[in-house]
C-alpha cells in the first residue's frame, strides 16, 4: 500500500504546484481542465470552491462596509512597557459613525472592536467625572463632551499635552491634583452653626458669584492648555487658582482662612504668573471663565496689600 | 510635567497653527515688545554717536548728516513703517491688556484683539505715503 500512496501524493503535490505558480489569487479562477487519472480532482475543486466562496464573502463585506459611514480616527499610542511600543505612534481606526457619537464613543468602540489594548480613561460618559479629557484636532476636549460630527476627520486624539503619559491616553495627574491640594480646598468657617445640623446660608448674589467656579470637574484641560504651566511646574494652575477663588470670594468663610488663602495664590508662582492667554478659558469644558477668575484674585491681591485710607 | 521627552507629534512645533487669539496676542505683544527694546537701543547707540560737527561737511553737523543719510535709505524708510506698526500695535493691545487686568471686557478680548489688529494695519498702510514720500 505504502508503495501505491507514495507516487500518487508526489503527483498531487506536482499538480498543486503547477496550479498554484501563475497565482490565480484575485483573478477569477479558470474553468480547471479536468484531468483524468489525478485523485486530487475532486479536492482542488473543493478548494477552488472555497476559495471562490470566500472571495465572494469579502466582497460582500467589503460592499457592506462601503455602505456603512465611518470616520477615521488617529490615536496616539505609547507604552513603555512593551517592547516595540515604546516610540510614540499614531494608529488609525475607521470606526462606524453613528447619530450623537463622540469622540470617548469612537474610543470605546475601537478598544471593543479593533485593539482591546487601547487604554484611556473614562467613567460618567457624560462630562461630570473629568476622566476623559483629550488632545483632540489640536485642542484640549472631554471626549464624551465632543460630537464626532463637529470634528474635521481624521479625528486625531492624542493625550494631554504638557502632562508625562503613562500609556496610550493616559497621563500622569499627580502633579494637577498636588497642585490643587496646594489652594487647601476645603471650607472652614470661623463660626459654626450652633445647632449641629444647621445649614449654613448663602445668600444668592454670593452663590451666583461662585457659581461657575465650583463647575470645576478637576479634568486638567485648563492646565494642559496653559503655556505658563507648561514652562513653570511651581505655576498653581488655572484649576488650582479657580478652587482658591471659589473660597476666596465665599462670604461664609473665615477671615483668617481667606487671608491665608490670598497669601498662598499671591506668591510668586501663584497668579501674577498668568499672562492672560486665555488659553484656559478656551478649552474649559465647563465653560468657567477661568481668566476672569485669576484677575479678580489678582486684584484681590493687591486690594490687601495696599492702603490708601 | 515640563519634562523634555520625546511624545511625537504631540511635543511638534506645528503648535502655532492651533494658536487662539489670546495666544497670538501673547506672542505678538512680547515680540513688538523685544523689537521697541532693540530699537530703543539702536537709536540711544546712534544718536549719541551723532554729536558734534561733520569734519567731511563743515558747517553741517554730524547728527544732520546721519539722519539725512539714513533717511536717503529705501530700507530704513520700510523699516520705519514696521516700527510705527509694531509701537501701535503694543500700545493697543496694551490698552486691551488694562482693560483685562481691570476685568472689563473679557469676554470680548478675541474681538478686541481683531481690532488692534485691524487698526495697526490701517495706521500702517495710511502711513506709508508719509514715509516713502521722495525717497
Amino acid at each position: 500500500m505504502s508503495a501505491d500512496t507514495d507516487p500518487e501524493t508526489d503527483t498531487e503535490a506536482e499538480v498543486e504546484a503547477e496550479t498554484e505558480t501563475p497565482p490565480p489569487a484575485d483573478t477569477e479562477p479558470e474553468p480547471s481542465v479536468p484531468e483524468p487519472g489525478t485523485e486530487s480532482h475532486q479536492d482542488r475543486r473543493m478548494r477552488e470552491k472555497g476559495e471562490q466562496a470566500i472571495a465572494r464573502e469579502e466582497a460582500a463585506a467589503d460592499a457592506a462596509a462601503e455602505e456603512i459611514e465611518t470616520v477615521e480616527i488617529r490615536v496616539y499610542r505609547y507604552d513603555p512597557e512593551v517592547e516595540g511600543k515604546t516610540t510614540p505612534r499614531f494608529d488609525a481606526f475607521h470606526v462606524p459613525i453613528e447619530e450623537g457619537m463622540t469622540v470617548l464613543d469612537a474610543l470605546i468602540y475601537a478598544r471593543d472592536e479593533f485593539d482591546s489594548s487601547l487604554t484611556f480613561r473614562h467613567s460618567c460618559r457624560q462630562g461630570v467625572c473629568g476622566s476623559d479629557a483629550l488632545f483632540v484636532n489640536g485642542a484640549q476636549r472631554l471626549g464624551c463632551q465632543t460630537q464626532i460630527s463637529d470634528l474635521e476627520a481624521p479625528v486625531q486624539i492624542e493625550p494631554l499635552p504638557h502632562q508625562e503619559v503613562v500609556k496610550d491616553l493616559v497621563v500622569d495627574m499627580q502633579h494637577f491634583y498636588e497642585q490643587m491640594d496646594a489652594v487647601e480646598p476645603y471650607f472652614d468657617p470661623d463660626e459654626e452653626p450652633e445647632e449641629d445640623l444647621e445649614e449654613q446660608r448663602q445668600t444668592r448674589e454670593n452663590r451666583e458669584k461662585i457659581k461657575l467656579s465650583t463647575r470645576c470637574i478637576q479634568c486638567g484641560a485648563c492646565t494642559s492648555s496653559c503655556n505658563v504651566a507648561a514652562g513653570d511646574n511651581q505655576y498653581l494652575g488655572p484649576a488650582a487658582i479657580n478652587k482658591a477663588y471659589r473660597f476666596v470670594m465665599d462670604k461664609r468663610e473665615g477671615e483668617d482662612r481667606r487671608k491665608q488663602r490670598l497669601e498662598t495664590v499671591k506668591q510668586e508662582h501663584g497668579v501674577w504668573r498668568c499672562q492672560t492667554q486665555f488659553s484656559c478659558t478656551e478649552v474649559c469644558p465647563k465653560d468657567i471663565p477661568l481668566t476672569e477668575h485669576i484677575q479678580e484674585l489678582k486684584r484681590e491681591a493687591i486690594k490687601e496689600d495696599i492702603k490708601f485710607w | 510635567m515640563a519634562q523634555t521627552y520625546d511624545r511625537g507629534a504631540v511635543e511638534d512645533v506645528g503648535r502655532w497653527r492651533e494658536f487662539s487669539a489670546g495666544m497670538w496676542a501673547w506672542v505678538l505683544h512680547k515680540f513688538t515688545g523685544w523689537v521697541l527694546v532693540g530699537y530703543l537701543f539702536t537709536h540711544i547707540a546712534v544718536l549719541s554717536t551723532a554729536i558734534g560737527a561733520d569734519p567731511a561737511a563743515a558747517p553741517q553737523d554730524l547728527y544732520t548728516t546721519t539722519l539725512v543719510g539714513l533717511e536717503d535709505l529705501l530700507v530704513v524708510r520700510l523699516l520705519e513703517v514696521g516700527l510705527l506698526a509694531v509701537a501701535v500695535f503694543h500700545m493697543l493691545n496694551g490698552i486691551r491688556l488694562l482693560f483685562i487686568d481691570l476685568g472689563l471686557g473679557l469676554e470680548r478680548q478675541d474681538q478686541s484683539f481683531y481690532a488692534s489688529l485691524i487698526i495697526t494695519g490701517a495706521i500702517a498702510v495710511a502711513s506709508v505715503p508719509t514715509f516713502l514720500a521722495g525717497v
